[in-house]
C-alpha cells in the first residue's frame, strides 16, 4: 500500500487538487499523509463519502488519537468547548434536537426582512465609499458576523464589540496572541451574555437555550456559551468565503450571471451550484472509525482516521453529469459541501438564504459591478482549511453626476 | 407509496422541507420532521418525496411501496 503526501492546495480556483481527481479516479479509499504528518485514509466518491458520514461506528471524537489531524499543532485546541460537532450517538441526537428547532425552514425564513436589511446598508456603505472596494471587507465579513449577532441577541450597542473581535479572529494580518485575544474577549463577552439573560431574557436563542436547559436541567450556562461561540465561528467564516467566492465567480461568468438576474427563481439553484463547486469546509467531514468497517471493498481499521475530499466527490461523474462544469441553473442538492449524515450543518438553511439575498441583492442595485483585476491574482485562501478568499477587490460605474 | 419518518434519527436539516413543503413540515420545537401527507397524490409529488428520502442527511425517511 502506498501513502501519498496528500496535497490541501488548489492551484487552480476553481479545481479540485488535480491529485484528489486521481485518487478519485484511480484509488477511491486511498492512505495518504496528510501535512500534519499523520497517515490517514481518503474517500473521494460521493456514496463512499455518504455512506461513511451515516454509519455511528464512524466517530466525530475529536479528542481521539486517530481523529485526523490536517496541520501539526491543532490539536487541542479546545477552541469550541465541548460542543455539537464532537459529538457521538446517543449523546449528539438530542442535544441537537435541543437547537435545531432554531433553524428550521420557516425560522430562516421569518429572518429574511432583517438579513435584507443589513444587506442594504452594508451595499449603501460600500457605494458610498471609495472605488474600487474590498468586498471581504464591506459584505463578506460584516453581513454574517451581524446576522450571528441578530440571532444571538447581541445588543445593537455591543455589535461593534463584537464585529471588532471576530473580525480579529479571523484575519490573515492578525499574531497569534491577538487571535487568542479575539477568542477570550468573544468567549468572556458570551459569558456576561448568557448571565444577563438569565436574568432577564429576551426573545433571542441565548435566552431560550438558557430556559430550555434550566427546565430539562440536562446544560450548564456553560454549554450554551459553547455552543453560542460554535454558531460564531462556524457561521461567519464560511458564509464570508461563499460570499466572497460567489460573487467572484458571478462575475467571471457573465453570461450565467445574467441569465440569474433576468430571472430571480434561478438563484437558490446558484447558491446550491456554487456550494457544490467550491465546498469549502471539506475537512469539516473527518471521522475516525471505532471498529473494523469495510468501505469500497477497503478494511479501515479500528482507530484509523478518514477524510472526506469533498470538492472530488462533489465532482464524481458517478453523482454529476458534466460535474467540472460549473451550470448555475443544475439546482443539484445532494452534493455534500454542507456535509452528511447527524452532523450535516446545523445552519445550512441561514447560509442558503444570507447567499441568496446577498446576490440577488448586489447584482441588482449595482448592475455595473466588476472585478478590479484578473482571478489569477487574487488571494485565495491555499493556506486555511476553510477555503475562500482574503481580498477582492471590485469596482462599479460612477453615479451619473 | 407512502412515506414514513423516523423523528429519532432526525436531525432536523431541513432538506424535505426545501424539497415538497406540500408533504413535509418540521416541528418549531425540535426541528424534526413532520409529515403532513404521507401518500403523495400525483408522479411530480412522488418523485420530489425519492428525491427527499436521498437527501435526507441521517436516513430518517423511508419509502414504504
Amino acid at each position: 500500500m502506498t501513502s501519498s503526501m496528500l496535497p490541501v492546495v488548489r492551484t487552480c480556483p476553481y479545481q479540485p487538487p488535480a491529485e484528489h481527481v486521481r485518487l478519485r479516479e484511480s484509488e477511491p479509499v486511498a492512505r495518504v499523509t496528510l501535512p500534519s504528518g499523520s497517515s490517514v485514509w481518503a474517500l473521494s466518491r460521493l456514496e463512499d463519502i455518504r455512506t461513511m458520514l451515516t454509519d455511528p461506528r464512524f466517530s466525530s471524537d475529536r479528542q481521539h488519537p486517530g481523529f485526523p489531524q490536517f496541520f501539526s499543532g491543532q490539536r487541542p485546541t479546545g477552541k469550541f468547548g465541548r460542543s455539537l460537532i464532537g459529538m457521538d450517538p446517543p449523546e449528539h441526537g438530542p442535544a441537537r434536537r435541543a437547537v435545531v428547532g432554531e433553524f428550521t425552514v420557516r425560522r430562516m425564513a421569518a429572518l429574511r426582512p432583517r438579513i435584507q436589511q443589513i444587506v442594504d446598508e452594508h451595499i449603501d456603505a460600500m457605494l458610498a465609499g471609495p472605488r474600487p472596494a474590498d468586498l471581504v471587507q464591506a459584505l463578506s465579513l460584516p453581513i454574517p458576523s451581524l446576522v450571528i449577532c441578530e440571532l444571538l441577541g447581541v445588543p445593537y450597542a455591543d455589535h461593534e464589540f463584537f464585529q471588532r473581535y471576530s473580525g480579529q479572529l479571523l484575519s490573515r494580518t492578525a499574531s497569534t496572541e491577538q487571535r487568542t485575544t479575539a477568542i477570550v474577549e468573544l468567549r468572556s463577552y458570551l459569558q456576561d451574555l448568557v448571565a444577563r439573560r438569565q436574568e432577564a431574557p429576551g426573545d433571542d436563542l441565548i435566552s431560550r437555550q438558557i430556559a430550555q436547559a434550566t427546565e430539562r436541567g440536562d446544560r450548564t450556562a456553560d454549554d450554551v456559551v459553547n455552543l453560542g461561540f460554535l454558531l460564531l465561528v462556524a457561521g461567519h467564516e464560511t458564509t464570508a468565503n461563499m460570499i466572497s467566492l460567489g460573487v467572484m465567480t458571478l462575475l467571471d461568468h457573465p453570461a450565467q450571471l445574467a441569465a440569474m438576474v433576468a430571472d430571480q427563481s434561478i438563484t437558490p439553484l446558484a447558491v446550491e451550484e456554487l456550494l457544490r463547486y467550491f465546498t469549502i469546509a471539506e475537512f469539516a467531514t473527518s471521522r475516525v472509525a471505532k471498529e473494523n468497517i469495510e468501505i469500497g471493498g477497503v478494511l479501515i481499521r479500528a482507530g484509523e482516521g478518514v477524510i472526506a475530499l469533498g470538492t472530488a466527490a462533489n465532482r464524481d461523474p458517478a453523482a454529476f453529469v458534466n460535474g467540472d462544469d460549473l451550470d448555475l441553473s443544475r439546482g443539484a442538492r445532494h452534493h455534500v459541501a454542507f456535509g452528511f449524515g447527524a452532523h450535516q450543518c446545523l445552519g445550512q438553511n441561514l447560509a442558503r438564504m444570507e447567499l441568496q439575498i446577498v446576490f440577488d441583492t448586489l447584482f441588482r442595485r449595482i448592475p455595473g459591478l466588476r472585478l478590479a483585476g484578473s482571478v489569477d491574482a487574487l488571494p485565495f485562501k491555499d493556506d486555511a482549511v476553510v477555503y475562500g478568499l482574503y481580498d477582492l477587490p471590485v469596482t462599479w460605474d460612477a453615479p451619473a453626476e | 407509496m407512502r412515506v414514513v419518518a423516523d423523528t429519532q434519527r432526525c436531525v432536523g436539516a431541513g432538506q424535505c422541507v426545501l424539497t415538497d413543503p406540500t408533504t413535509f413540515d418540521q416541528n418549531d420545537e425540535d426541528g424534526t420532521v413532520v409529515i403532513l401527507r404521507d401518500e403523495p397524490q400525483d408522479p411530480q409529488t412522488s418523485a420530489r418525496v425519492r428525491e427527499a428520502v436521498h437527501l435526507c442527511p441521517n436516513q430518517a425517511l423511508s419509502i414504504v411501496e
